[in-house]
């Protein structure tokens, strides 16, 4: 039997894998990809907890970020488009748009 | 033979995360990801937690990475980044920060998770838990998911539609 901490571990380099991609590429869909990559570790961190505690909270939670993530990554993505065709550009180093 | 399931699933796992990070193209990115979604579905396999292996592969490896390469190959890709960085020493603080954050979580691992919890009662049976869990504690979160996703389309649709000028 694997020991839970192994996979919270697990959760852990994942999730600074996943800061390090936000911070380093400039490409808005590659840190899109990362933030996924985040929200994974943070879900396997949930299953494990359920697994250790013996309760189905944690899988179920984990069901709702399933859910709230596919509906950021589709206003995200529509964002991205937007801009695109607005500047025909794709760097974050461009996006100031909303900033003041 | 568990631990060796898990640690080479976790290899896979790493491995592609960095990938995902390290690899310029933004498609090959894409598949390290996928690559990446799939061992974590079967890590959740490992953990008994079926139905979140079948609905990682059909939401996330599926719908989700589908729509990001559709994505990467309507923006053109494998020119964004080409060039010099211009602000490449502040990027370089990146890892002195990363590593910080794994140390941070390290540390909090070490000292509160490595703590055994009260022994693990025998995890009610899988899916069937979870559906009756959904369908009564969860109810209320549940239904506003499909308020939020329908939001989500609406708000998509006004922001791909092109001004009719």
């Amino acid at each position: 039997m694997v020991p839970d901490i192994w996979y919270l571990a697990l959760g852990a380099v994942l999730f600074s894998i996943g800061v390090l991609g936000v911070i380093v590429r400039r490409n808005p869909l590659v840190i899109f990809m990362s933030i996924e990559l985040m929200l994974n570790a943070v879900n396997l961190s949930f299953v494990a907890f359920g697994h250790r505690l013996g309760s189905p909270d944690g899988q179920a939670l984990v069901f709702f970020v399933m859910a709230v993530a596919a509906a950021e990554v589709a206003v995200g993505l529509a964002i991205i488009v937007a801009i695109f065709r607005l500047r025909h550009r794709l760097s974050v180093d461009d996006l100031s748009v909303m900033r003041w | 033979m568990n631990a060796v399931v898990f640690l080479l699933l976790a290899l896979v796992a790493v491995a592609s995360a960095l990938g995902l990070v390290l690899k310029r193209n933004a498609i090959h990115g894409a598949l390290f990801l996928v690559v990446n979604l799939g061992t974590v579905a079967a890590l959740y396999l490992t953990l008994r937690a079926e139905f979140l292996a079948a609905a990682q592969v059909i939401i996330y490896a599926g719908a989700i990475m589908v729509l990001f390469v559709f994505a990467i190959m309507v923006l053109i890709p494998g020119k964004e980044e080409s060039g010099p960085d211009p602000r490449r020493p502040y990027r370089l603080l990146a890892i002195p920060v990363g590593a910080a954050l794994l140390v941070e979580l390290a540390l909090i691992l070490g000292w509160r998770g490595g703590r055994a919890a009260a022994p693990v009662a025998p995890a009610p049976g899988g899916v069937e838990a979870i559906g009756r869990l959904l369908f009564t504690d969860y109810l209320f979160p549940f239904e506003l998911t499909s308020v939020l996703l329908l939001a989500a389309m609406v708000g998509v649709l006004v922001l791909a539609r092109r001004r009719a000028t």
